[in-house]
């Protein structure tokens, strides 16, 4: 990719919702929010909950809400593969708050002597909810 | 020979049966359109999918504590077959084609001594393996009601899935579906979840040897190549049951429109045979009528 551009691509299973080259991405990293340029070195990263932001001609351009996922980040492209996407000014609050209401309940619900990984992937969803109405909000 | 009346109510019959059939290939015309632009726009996510969890996968098969879903759990007896059909029928030989398929599986593990275990997705589908194979059953699910086939669907069914590897109910599954080829071509597929490891790989990846470095090899991993996989392999599985589910509803539809436009065209056929006839009918009785005024004045 010629001039400090890479192809980012962010695709949700029911279909593919952003195709661009861009100068930098903000991607959610499952252990901290991690900047790409192009070069970045190879890598495979879990997502949590969280708001992508891209940057394209020196500005934000754009803003997606992703409730968690998977990324592929290579020199010259990033893919993400979303959970499922949506652009936060889309997003609706009262929907958010449902979700997040339903994720506390799950979990409330949970026997105490539940396999720990139930336990964490209900804590995930309920962080991914936390996140939606954050951004919700944001917005 | 009929009576004209009769004739003529059996055109009318067969008319009406006309427009119907006309407007069902119609609507499943329409919806075929938003079935396959549906299938078409999941097709990028499970690309990608495929792609990272084919350098995933290659990183961590031979490793001895592998997930189970993608290595399965070495052995080879018990198969869990996922059957999907459409809930409706009037779709030509689109059920009774996966359901015969199906069948026949069912029929050659057995024979192999495998113990066979089904979960159906379709009323259809149920509805005729339940006659022979009611024993086998453990589940089935329809999906009447829904418009469209929406991927939380696709991750219930998934969800049911793993639950039942986690408790070890079964060693090996597959999906047998009709995957979508054209309009007028749908192919009973047979395709395997469980273990997901690549087939061409060798029924047990736990002999093979390390490849050594592939491409995969420059990769990153945050966190660790484990646990990426095991969030990565419960969503390729609802993925994959996804991309099944939308062949075939997509498959389905084109099934039904072709259905419908034979069944269309059978009828005008039929029409023509009945109204032929119908006039023949009419002359007759009309010969017959003429014949015996004119025999009755000659007589006079």
């Amino acid at each position: 990719m010629a001039d400090g551009t890479f192809q980012f691509e962010l695709v949700s299973p029911a279909r593919l919702l952003f195709s661009r080259a861009v100068e930098m991405a903000v991607i959610p990293a499952a252990e901290g929010e991690m900047g790409v340029l192009p070069g970045h070195a190879p890598m495979i990263v879990a997502l949590r909950g969280g708001v992508i932001r891209v940057r394209e001609n020196g500005q934000e351009t754009e803003r997606l809400f992703v409730a968690g996922g998977f990324a592929e980040v290579t020199p010259t492209r990033c893919t993400v593969l979303a959970d499922e996407a949506t652009p936060v000014t889309t997003l609706s609050r009262a929907a958010a708050e449902e979700r997040l209401r339903e994720a506390e309940a799950a979990l409330a619900e949970l026997p105490l002597d539940v396999q720990p990984e139930r336990r964490e992937a209900a804590m995930e969803r309920l962080l991914s909810a936390r996140a939606m109405v954050e951004s919700a909000e944001a917005a | 020979m009929p009576s004209l009346k009769d004739l003529r109510s059996r055109i009318n019959s067969v008319k009406s049966t006309r427009k119907i059939t006309q407007a069902m290939k119609m609507v499943a015309a329409a919806k075929l359109r938003r079935a396959q632009a549906q299938a078409e726009s999941a097709r990028p996510y499970a690309e990608r999918m495929e792609r990272m969890l084919a350098s995933l996968g290659a990183a961590v098969a031979n490793s001895p504590t592998a997930p189970r879903m993608l290595v399965g759990t070495g052995q080879d007896k018990v198969h869990l077959l996922v059957v999907v059909t459409a809930d409706r029928g009037l779709a030509g030989p689109f059920n009774a084609n996966v359901s015969r398929f199906a069948r026949a599986r069912i029929r050659a593990l057995e024979a192999e001594g495998k113990q066979v275990k089904l979960l159906t997705i379709g009323r259809k589908g149920a509805a005729y393996l339940k006659r022979e194979f009611a024993s086998r059953f453990i589940g089935e699910i329809t999906m009447l009601g829904k418009k469209t086939v929406a991927f939380s669907d696709a991750e219930e069914i998934a969800g049911r899935i793993t639950a039942m590897l986690e408790e070890g109910g079964f060693d090996v599954c597959s999906l047998i579906y009709n995957r979508f080829r054209s309009v007028i071509s749908q192919v009973p597929t047979e395709q395997r979840l469980i273990p997901a490891a690549k087939e061409e790989e060798g029924a047990r990846p736990a002999a093979q040897v390390p490849d050594g470095a592939g491409p995969q090899a420059l990769f990153e991993y945050e966190p660790a190549e484990e646990e990426i996989l095991n969030r990565l392999l419960p969503r390729n599985l609802a993925i994959q049951v996804y991309r099944a589910l939308l062949e075939s509803a997509a498959g389905f539809y084109g099934s039904q429109m072709t259905a419908m436009d034979n069944a269309t065209r059978n009828a005008g056929e039929m029409i023509n045979r009945l109204t032929l006839n119908y006039n023949r009918t009419r002359q007759a009785n009309i010969t017959k009528e003429l014949i015996e005024i004119i025999s009755g004045a000659e007589a006079v």
